[in-house]
Formats: C-alpha cells, sequence, structure tokens
C-alpha cells in the first residue's frame, strides 16, 4: 500500500494508554514499542517490568506514564513475576486481564533467561516481550548476549578482534525450544505489523515471546531521528529478519527479498564505525548464513 | 484434633489451615517436606491454591511478590543457601510492603557443604526488612505462622515473616501437635485485603522509581511500622491464646527469670533443653532462667533491657557472626547496656552439632561462676573437641 | 503506588531544535504521528493536520527524517 492511498486514515488505533512526559532518552526506540503494544492490548492489561531504561522511563514517584497497571520486580526474574501475577489474577477471577513481562535485552537473554525458561516450562498463560536495544544501554551501553557481533560497546571497545562472541543468542529459537506457543519478532519501524503480532499473541493462551527490536540512539552512536530508519533498514538488510512461530511451525512475516547491503545499516551508527572492509563482509556473510538458517526452518515447516 | 506430625507437616497444614491462595516453592533440605505436604493438599482438592513450581528461590519469592500485589494471600518456604539466593528479593518483599510469609527450616549455609540445623541462614537476613519468628517447638511452628500472616498484613504493619524452624531438630521430629478447626483459625485470621494493591480501573505503577527527595521517608515508614510491630505482636499472641487457649509471652519467653541471678537469651528448639536443664538446677537451688526470643526482628530491647536487674546475662547463638561474637550477643548486649549485668556469648550447635543436656548444665554452671567472680571472657565456643574456643 | 500521570513533566524544555510543519507539503501519511516516541504529535482525528505539542516534544526529529515529503523542518530553538 502506499502512503497515498492511505492519505488521512490512521492505519494503528486511534486511542492512546501511555502520557507523553515520560522519561526516555530523545527518538529512544521502547516508548514507540510500548505504545504500540498498548494500542494492541488495550486496558485489560497488567506489566510487569525488571530493572533497565523501562524502568526509568515510565517516571519518577508519584508521576507514571502508563494508562496500565504496572508491577516493578528485581533484574532477573520477569518471568517468575509474571508467574506469580498470572496466578493471583486467576484466583481473583481477573482472567480477561492480559499479563505482559516487558524486560530488555540483558533482562531477557543474560540475567533473566532463568526465571523465563521456567515460566515458558509452568506454560504461564502471558506475553513476554524483549525490547531489543541489543546491550546494557541504561548503565552505559555494556555489552549483552543481545549484542551483534562487530559492534563497539564501553566492555567490547573496538578493537582489532571482532569475533570475541559469537554475536546474538537466538533468543526466540530457545523459547522455540522451551516450549512457547507462539513466538515472533517485530520492528518499530512497521507499527502495522508489530500490533498484528501483538493480537495474535494475545488471542493465544499460553507462553508467548515476542522479540521487538527497539533502537537506542545514545548507544548505538547515532542522531536520535535516525531511530526509525535504523530499525526499518536492520530489516530490510536482513539483520533483524520479521518471522513468527506458530503450531510447529516458523514463517517469515515479511518476505526476505532485495536485500540491501549490510553496509547501509552499519554506516548508519557509530558504533560500527571502526569496521574495516574485510570485517563488513564478514558480517554480511554472517546475515546471509543465519538467513539460510532461518530458511530453512521456514521450509520444512511448509512440507 | 490432635495429631503427631513433623513441624513441617505443622506449617503445611497452618497454610492450609489459613486459606493460601498462591503457594510457590522449590526444594531444599530439610525444607522439602513442606512443600511436598503442599502439593498432596492441593492435589488432593483441600487447599484451593494455585501451586507453582518454580526453578529456584530467588524466583518464588518473585512470583510471590507478584501475587501478593494482586492481592493474594502468599506462601513459600526454604532454608539456607535457598534464603540466601532470595537475598535481594527478600528486600524487594518488604521494600514494597507484601505481607509474605515463610517458614525458613533453619540451617547452616555452605561450603563445606552441611545440611543440617543451625541459625546462620536467618542471623544472615536479619537486616532485610522480615520480622523473624523463632519457635521452640511443633506446635509453636504451626500457631506462629498463623499469627505471623495476622501481624503481617496488618495495614498498620504489612511487612514479610519469616517463620524458623531448626532444621532437622523440629523440621523431621515427629511431635503431638493440636490442629485448629478452621472456624477458629477463619476467626482469628481475617481475609487479606491489603491497602494497596492492583486495582484495574485505578491504574497505577506499584513499585516505582523514587529519588533521593522521598527516599529517606518511604524507608522512616518501614522503620517505624516494623517498631510498631511489636505492639501488634503482643496483641496477636494474646488474642490468640483467646481464641486458642494457648499463648507465647509476647515477643520474649521469660522461664523463671523473676529471682534468677543468671539469665539465659535463647532462641528456637534450644530453648527446650535449656529449661529443662534450668528446672533441675534450680532444684538443686541455683537461681538461673531462661529468656527466649521468639521474636529477633522487630527486636524487644524493652524486653531484653528489663534483665538487666540480673547479675549475669548469657546469650547462646547458634549461629556465628565472624569478626565479633554472635549477633544475638551483640544485640542483647546492647539492648543491656547502661545496667549492671554481665554478658557473655555462648556458641554451639553449628551445623547439626546436638546442644546436650550436658552443654546447657556446663553453660548454667559457667554463668553463675562469672557472676560470682566476673567476666572471663566475652566469647566462648561450646562443645568443641579440643575444649579449646575462648577468648 | 503512583498517584499521578507524567504530564506535567515539560519534556520540552529538552528540546534544542523544534519540528516546524509545512501543511502545503504534508500528504496526511501520519508517519510522524506514528513514530513519535513522545506522544507529541497531535491528531486528534483522521483528515487533520498534524501539530506538535511543544510542551512535551523533545526534539529528536524523527518526525521529520521519516516524513517522506519533506513536510517537517527542524529549527533551532534560540538560545
Amino acid at each position: 500500500m502506499s502512503d497515498g492511498e492511505r492519505k488521512g486514515r490512521f492505519t494503528i488505533p486511534h486511542e492512546e494508554l501511555m502520557y507523553p512526559g515520560h522519561s526516555a532518552c530523545p527518538g529512544c526506540g521502547e516508548p514507540i514499542a510500548m505504545r504500540m503494544l498498548l494500542k494492541a492490548l488495550g486496558p485489560r492489561t497488567v506489566i510487569n517490568i525488571p530493572a533497565g531504561c523501562c524502568a526509568v522511563i515510565p517516571g519518577v514517584w508519584p508521576r507514571y506514564s502508563l494508562r496500565v497497571p504496572m508491577i516493578d520486580h528485581a533484574f532477573e526474574c520477569t518471568g517468575a513475576t509474571s508467574s506469580g501475577i498470572r496466578a493471583a489474577l486467576d484466583v481473583k477471577g481477573l482472567d480477561d486481564v492480559t499479563v505482559v513481562g516487558w524486560a530488555g535485552d540483558g533482562g531477557t537473554v543474560d540475567i533473566g533467561l532463568q526465571s523465563l525458561s521456567g515460566a515458558v516450562d509452568r506454560g504461564t498463560d502471558f506475553l513476554y516481550v524483549m525490547y531489543d536495544n541489543e546491550a546494557y544501554m541504561n548503565t552505559g551501553v555494556q555489552c549483552s548476549g543481545a549484542t551483534p557481533c562487530g559492534a563497539w560497546t564501553t566492555t567490547t571497545p573496538a578493537g582489532k578482534e571482532m569475533a570475541c562472541r559469537r554475536g546474538k543468542k537466538r533468543i526466540l529459537e530457545m523459547m522455540v525450544e522451551n516450549g512457547i506457543v507462539y513466538g515472533a519478532t517485530a520492528n518499530i519501524a512497521y507499527p502495522e505489523d508489530l500490533i498484528e503480532r501483538v493480537r495474535t499473541a494475545k488471542s493465544i493462551r499460553g507462553p508467548k515471546f515476542l522479540h521487538i527490536l527497539s533502537p537506542c540512539p545514545s548507544g548505538w552512536r547515532m542522531d536520535p531521528s535516525k531511530t526509525i530508519e535504523a530499525a526499518s533498514l536492520a530489516t530490510r538488510t536482513g539483520m533483524f529478519p520479521l518471522y513468527e512461530y506458530r503450531d510447529g511451525q516458523y514463517r517469515f512475516t515479511k518476505e526476505i527479498k532485495n536485500l540491501k547491503p549490510v553496509e547501509h545499516y552499519l554506516r548508519l551508527q557509530g558504533r560500527f564505525k571502526h569496521l574495516t572492509p574485510a570485517q563488513v563482509a564478514e558480517i554480511q556473510d554472517l546475515i546471509v548464513g543465519e538467513l539460510e538458517v532461518l530458511k530453512a526452518k521456514v521450509e520444512a515447516g511448509r512440507k | 484434633m490432635i495429631d503427631a506430625i513433623t513441624a513441617n507437616h505443622a506449617a503445611a497444614l497452618a497454610a492450609k489451615l489459613a486459606r493460601v491462595e498462591v503457594a510457590a516453592v522449590y526444594p531444599i533440605t530439610p525444607q522439602t517436606t513442606i512443600s511436598e505436604k503442599l502439593a498432596e493438599m492441593v492435589s488432593r482438592g483441600e487447599l484451593n491454591a494455585r501451586f507453582l513450581l518454580m526453578e529456584s528461590e530467588h524466583s518464588a519469592m518473585s512470583a510471590l511478590i507478584g501475587a501478593s500485589y494482586v492481592g493474594a494471600r502468599t506462601f513459600t518456604a526454604t532454608s539456607s543457601h535457598g534464603l540466601a539466593l532470595m537475598h535481594e528479593v527478600l528486600m524487594w518483599a518488604s521494600g514494597v510492603r507484601r505481607p509474605i510469609v515463610m517458614p525458613v527450616a533453619a540451617r547452616t549455609i555452605g561450603g563445606p557443604w552441611n545440611i543440617w540445623g543451625e541459625h546462620m541462614d536467618v542471623i544472615a537476613e536479619r537486616d532485610v526488612g522480615w520480622m523473624q519468628f523463632f519457635c521452640e517447638n511443633n506446635q509453636e511452628v504451626l500457631d506462629t505462622v498463623l499469627m505471623a500472616y495476622r501481624v503481617a498484613e496488618d495495614p498498620s504493619v504489612m511487612l514479610p515473616a519469616m517463620v524458623v524452624v531448626d532444621g532437622f531438630i523440629l523440621t523431621h521430629t515427629v511431635d503431638a501437635v493440636d490442629i485448629p478447626d478452621q472456624r477458629l483459625v477463619d476467626e482469628y485470621l481475617p481475609r487479606f485485603d491489603p491497602p494497596v494493591k492492583l486495582d484495574m480501573e485505578r491504574p497505577a505503577r506499584l513499585g516505582g522509581l523514587i529519588m533521593p527527595d522521598w527516599w529517606m521517608e518511604f524507608r522512616y515508614r518501614i522503620a517505624a511500622d516494623m517498631e510498631g510491630a511489636k505492639e501488634r505482636i503482643k496483641q496477636a499472641d494474646k488474642e490468640f491464646s483467646r481464641i486458642f487457649g494457648r499463648g507465647y509471652g509476647g515477643l520474649v519467653e521469660e522461664y523463671g527469670t523473676e529471682d534468677a541471678d543468671a539469665v539465659l537469651v535463647v532462641a528456637g528448639s534450644a530453648a527446650g533443653t535449656a529449661k529443662e536443664v534450668a528446672d533441675r538446677l534450680r532444684e538443686e537451688g541455683a537461681r538461673v532462667g531462661v529468656a527466649r526470643i521468639r521474636v529477633f526482628r522487630p527486636f524487644p530491647s524493652e524486653e531484653i533491657s528489663r534483665l538487666g536487674s540480673r547479675k549475669m546475662v548469657g546469650v547462646f547463638d547458634r549461629s556465628y557472626t565472624f569478626g565479633d561474637g554472635g549477633a544475638m550477643f551483640n544485640e542483647v548486649r546492647s539492648a543491656l547496656h547502661g545496667t549492671d549485668s554481665i554478658v557473655k556469648n555462648y556458641i554451639g550447635g553449628l551445623g547439626g552439632r546436638d546442644v546436650t543436656a550436658a552443654h546447657m548444665e556446663w553453660i548454667f554452671r559457667d554463668m553463675l561462676e562469672v557472676a560470682e567472680r566476673g567476666l572471663d571472657r566475652k566469647v566462648e565456643w561450646v562443645g568443641l573437641k579440643d575444649g579449646s574456643g575462648r577468648w | 503506588m503512583t498517584t499521578r500521570t507524567t504530564e506535567d513533566m515539560h519534556t520540552g524544555t529538552w528540546r534544542t531544535f523544534r519540528p516546524v510543519i509545512d501543511a502545503e507539503k504534508c500528504v496526511l501519511c501520519y508517519s510522524c504521528w506514528k513514530f513519535c516516541p513522545d506522544l507529541s504529535m497531535i491528531v486528534r482525528e483522521e483528515g487533520d493536520y498534524p501539530s506538535v505539542d511543544l510542551l512535551h516534544c523533545k526534539g529528536c526529529g524523527i518526525c521529520a527524517n521519516e516524513c517522506r515529503p519533506g513536510a517537517i523542518t527542524m529549527e533551532r530553538e534560540p538560545l
């Protein structure tokens, strides 16, 4: 669809479940992701959050920027607290309320992995959302298990050795193997798609996992105006493919075709500026390889 | 109904009688049989609770904080390394005023490995904003869990509570326990209706982010409410005694202390041994008594300071805070500051070492000697193989 | 427990550049509204032109960057 066809039309719900005046840095992706999530879920939602940017953004007591209840907890227990909230809501007969565990990448793939795995194993009926800004941003840009290969962070100062890590943990696939009933990647640059993924997740009972790419201009060392552009390029270069898992099958939610060279994505961000042309080529190969693995999974599901 | 049961069974029965709504469990010796009993009760339909199998104690406590925020009465139990793993979220629970009640099967902490009883795990968590109730026997375990809910959920308190059950000595030992009628428990323990909880109609952030301009006010409220809990505990004990016909004397149970020259301060099951030995010595004419600390947090400083009119106060610590004597000793000595009492620390019963009547007799006789001749040393380890352990 | 909203936090004071909309160029695609992280691009109903809530706009410039017809320019706030 072109912009022209949509002229003067809202392509996402108009109602806001969030207030302005929150504490996110200019150009932060997290409030965009949260805004879309709430538009998709509506007011019968409870959010629980660990440490991270997400604990700062909603504002300082006594102020609060969301129109749904939120429960704070320690860093590593988003999955566990979600299980407790769900159990108590069920006891109280509030089974129409959606429980959302909302955590950053470090809080998910590193310190929170155990309790997330436990919640999935327990079959907790909830939606776990990892907003992924690809490092510990709230503490000032330290490398996490979701930091992409080659990215500068304060704990991976750009040196000659790029391959000190294996790149992003494949968290969605880990959760699939762990037993989620629905999983998807989503991107704030594609809000209509993001909302559809959230609505699909809401319609299914059991543990669901959503991986949302949420650029951090400060940590990615780029101008805050480039947040959506970078997010969009992540998907268009194949760096962050959009796909979902349901009923035992993987499916692309945005077809992978006419991939742009990854250089377009990398050169937008200061965190990659130290990369040599050879290293950029290495990352390009890495992307192609990962996509082949993913395509094979999608194909396997079609048979 | 009187039944012969272990303290762990009694703790699980208390959770059932309290009509716990969400329980989250993770196994650890010697707590595990509490979780097992609960699982049986839930699977038989005797307890209508959501039963969550967690993947760690840290997660068990985290789940309960979430459940308590929604307004559910919550329960878990742990021990030793499990309690230590909870450390961070114990402070979350008290900091966000969730009145969770948790029996702790008191056990030492490794390394090296040792699964047996002492109070080190509990003592290490004395400063996290939880009330700490120590029990002498299986009956008191059941009764104290009920009392703990009543105090913890009091709107003027709203702080979590641990009920300390001596590992193996109580957790795995069968004793006669009077199991109260559900009707009476319902009369004693009102439905949980916390002043702050999840409200879908008035969405708020529970917990939140508090800056230096308000932080001290929030901390002060916890400190003040912990102090106020002392009165609530005494009332809860009186009310318990009115309804069930047994009471425990509030924060400190005094036994033969009125005319005593030497009083031994002790917590947990060792108090039973101490009382029996004191009885025997009193028959010989020795003026000895026992002050059993039932509640270590909030600390019963007034009750303890009243012991200051005795010549000698000994403190038996079933734990050791490496550095300067036992924790109970230091707090008791602090409460006795300004009185003429001599205070001496006895350390014993660590890591499952028996505290025998002979040990207790030795302690009492040593206290009487100190009362006569003055303090010989501050800390004495009782029952070491080579008889050393004095400084 | 929180008791009020963040609306009285006037994050517009953080701003260095302010978005200025040229209605002549606007095609009502609402990308600016969709992508604004600060809920500061106001469109009351379908068909309306967007306007900026300067009390809260932090001046990130996402709206200008995403505006395909180039109807939004970022202008420096006076010092």
